[in-house]
């Protein structure tokens, strides 16, 4: 009998192997590992791993029926709260969420929710379970802009109420930031994405691609000409941000958006694709957000050496605890307490080399982590033919200035509640990235839901 | 799907193609540009609305083959499809802001260089719609490579000039500008170039020493054109700005185009890609254009 203290371990792709290729990091449990960990959760009464998630999935009892082996209960229970649980079960943060709350956490370690529920939901898709739809159409039109965590959630909460939902999706594939930023080896995109997209799909959802709201048609022409009751902006985050320092506009600097939407979306890591990407020998990623670990972990797969420069410590890395191992594993070299004040560039202005400065940290800041403070005179410089900016994103106005009385707050996010999504114009709710800024899936999943919540508040107190 | 309505060759690589679209064709407007992809596999490509007709839902694009994509797009025929059309993207063009009496009263000069006189035309048509007839030069290298000379002929005072001198005038485009302000003493208020960066840099530095506002339209890498991967972003005045949603025109006195022409290098012109594939030496795997066959 294995130490009931500490998790069943996951197998996974080797370091050195998966370093290699774009094939899926981790394999997850089988039916008897998953069963296993599963009898490690003490179900209790007042369980605390459902306050941990943002969607309140009732974990206990989706996992006491994984126990049993009733898998496909288990994924009725889950779905009624998760649209979307093989990509939860993978990119969650589950540290901090579900399994941070967990009991057996206090002793040892939490009981693995986050790989039950990609187990569970993995068993699904295997076996053709699908989520319940509807049992009849109420016949009023919601119209949900964007497809990505935020949009799906919402658009497949309102078509179990039996709401005629039509999601929007600017790109020409659906998915959002699960098929342009996140990673083939962290989110396998036919196999989980486009099946979870299906599911919501099956649901009796909608989806029109290559519809850009703002520019292709408008919130207002959505409601006042296409018949729609109320929409839910789910629309992410938006314009890559940049340093602001010389040689930024050199050939071989991209932010991290592109970089990931040329091999994620365009798949240029694939042969048969024809989006290029530059396949640098020396690639430097500014930043420490999973997105940067994402971005490195490309650039390493696709041959480079890699450098994460992060202008903290480890401690204040913001990207998940499991990215940054993962990405040590395979070879990834983290520059810590390190910024760049310059990029240098060649003959024909082209990246050779990043200038940096150490750091050390000193106070406090506003948020409450150690402000990093510059070591006069400690300037170095690395050599680098690729450097990838990875420092977050600012919101995209194309639909706040296209919608009449839509309001945004200082940092342009649109205003929304957190318990409805509710906007200041009537009938029109959003959440995720376009209201929070650059967070992660799961709350925008969480956002996702209380749209979908506030709309059909709204709508059935209109309809009486 | 997107089905093309109609495809036409206009010179041996200059390729006009009626595509139907009735969400882009209900919006556009002037100065726009859509994206376009061939199939599953294909790249997003930028370009420029050339004409629209919102009754019939469709849209006209002029695309000039520059690498395998839009060479595999030159095959299409009519009745084939993209997989994927969007837009309209960025920002209409200032014109179709003002009020038709205030532009009654300009003078204004459309410069069209190649392929840019594509995007010119929905300018000029519009200008003409609302009653005003602008003057228009069109440049090419020579007489098989003039497009849409008869459309141009019917909204504007035409002025045509190519490179060898085999067709009309022969000169650049400049030396009709200067032909006309200095010889002719025509004063514009406003000049409108759109072309090859190289012509838009040079007209630009003619505009700027006669003293007339110039409008360009930048056509650099993009990937998504919403905004998202910043590829296109490039630098007017002392602020970087993105193409695709602060553009794609932009004062033409305030755009740094050598910079731009740089970045234009790395998987868009011949020098770039070969510069690309021996800075990149074994891990060179496709993106130069060239090795087709293997990307």
């Amino acid at each position: 009998m294995a130490d009931v203290l500490k998790k069943v371990p996951v197998r996974e792709q080797d370091p050195k192997v998966r370093a290699t290729n774009f094939e899926e990091v981790c394999y997850g449990y089988n039916k008897e590992e998953a069963m296993e960990e599963a009898s490690r959760c003490i179900n209790c009464k007042n369980a605390k791993c459902i306050t941990g998630c943002p969607v309140s999935i009732d974990i206990p009892a989706f996992i006491a029926q994984v126990k049993e082996g009733n898998f496909d209960e288990a994924y009725q229970i889950i779905s009624k709260s998760s649209a979307l649980p093989a990509v939860c079960g993978r990119v969650c943060p589950q540290e901090s969420q579900c399994e941070g709350k967990c009991i057996r956490g206090i002793k040892g370690e939490p009981v693995s929710i986050g790989k039950l529920e990609r187990f569970v939901a993995d068993w699904a898709r295997e076996n053709g379970v699908k989520p319940q739809p509807a049992a009849e159409k109420n016949g009023h039109k919601v119209a949900v802009i964007g497809s990505g965590p935020a949009g799906l959630t919402c658009a497949g909460d309102l078509a179990k109420l039996g709401y005629d939902v039509t999601i929007f999706e600017a790109l020409h594939k659906p998915g959002g930031v699960l098929v342009y930023g996140i990673p083939e080896f962290r989110l396998p995109k036919d196999k989980v994405v486009a099946e979870e997209v299906k599911n919501v799909l099956s649901l009796g959802v909608k989806i029109e691609t290559n519809v850009i709201i703002g520019k292709s048609t408008t919130i207002d022409e959505l409601l006042k000409e296409e018949g729609f009751e109320a929409v839910f902006i789910g629309s992410g985050a938006g314009l890559p941000m940049f340093m602001g320092i010389p040689g930024e506009n050199a050939n071989g600097v991209f932010s991290a958006n592109e970089y990931l939407t040329r091999n994620n979306l365009m798949k240029a890591f694939r042969d048969d694709y024809k989006t290029p990407i530059m396949r640098g020998k020396k690639v430097v990623v500014v930043g420490g957000g999973n997105v940067a670990m994402d971005a490195a972990r490309t650039a390493l797969r696709l041959g480079a050496e890699v450098h994460i420069v992060y202008r903290r410590s480890e401690a204040e890395l913001p990207a998940r605890v499991e990215e940054v191992h993962h990405a040590k594993e395979e070879g990834v070299q983290f520059d810590l307490l390190t910024n760049p004040t310059e990029i240098l560039v060649d003959e024909n202005d082209w990246v050779k080399g990043i200038r940096c400065i150490r750091m050390e940290l000193g106070e406090p800041d506003a948020s409450g982590r150690r402000r990093p403070v510059e070591i006069p005179g400690s300037e170095f410089e690395m050599d680098a033919d690729t450097v990838i900016m990875s420092l977050g994103t600012s919101p995209n106005p194309l639909i706040s200035s296209t919608t009449y009385g839509l309001d945004v707050n200082k940092r342009k996010c649109i205003i929304a509640d957190e318990e409805y999504g509710k906007t200041s114009k009537e009938g029109v709710y959003a959440g995720g990235d376009a209201v929070t800024g650059a967070a992660t899936v799961i709350l925008a999943m969480g956002a996702g839901r209380a749209g979908a919540r506030g709309i059909h508040e709204y709508l059935s107190s209109k309809n009486k | 799907m997107y089905k093309i309505r109609e495809a036409k060759q206009l010179t041996d690589n200059i390729y006009l193609m009626n595509v139907e679209a009735p969400r882009v064709a209900k919006h556009c407007e002037p100065g726009q540009f859509i994206i376009v992809k061939i199939d599953e596999e294909g790249e997003r490509i930028p370009l420029t609305i050339c004409d629209y007709d919102r009754e019939e839902g469709t849209v006209t694009i002029v695309f000039q083959v520059i690498g395998a994509s839009t060479l595999q797009m030159a095959g299409l025929k009519a009745g084939d499809a993209f997989a994927d059309f969007v837009g309209p993207l960025g920002r209409p063009s200032e014109l179709i802001e003002e009020d038709p009496e205030e532009l009654k009263k300009k003078k204004i000069l459309f410069v069209a260089g190649g392929v840019g006189t594509a995007p010119v035309y929905p300018q000029v048509k519009w200008l003409s719609e609302h009653g005003v007839k602008a003057d228009a030069i069109v440049g090419a290298k020579n007489k098989d490579l003039v497009i849409l000379e008869e459309e141009m002929e019917k909204v504007s005072n035409l002025y045509v000039t190519t490179d060898d001198g085999s067709y009309k005038r022969k000169g650049m485009v400049t030396d009709v500008i200067k032909d006309l302000v200095e010889n002719q003493k025509k004063e514009y208020d406003l000049v409108v170039a759109i072309g090859p960066m190289i012509m838009m840099k040079f007209v630009c530095l003619l505009t700027k020493e006669l003293g007339i506002h110039t409008i360009v339209s930048m056509n650099p890498i993009m990937v998504d054109g919403t905004g998202m991967c910043g590829a296109c972003r490039l630098t007017v005045g002392d602020e970087v700005k993105f193409a695709c949603v602060d553009g794609p025109e932009f004062d033409g006195h305030l755009v740094n185009f050598d910079e731009a022409m740089k970045r234009q290098q790395l998987y868009k012109t011949e020098e770039g890609r070969a510069y690309l594939k021996e800075k990149e030496g074994d891990t060179h795997h496709g993106g130069c254009g060239h090795c087709g066959g293997e990307k």
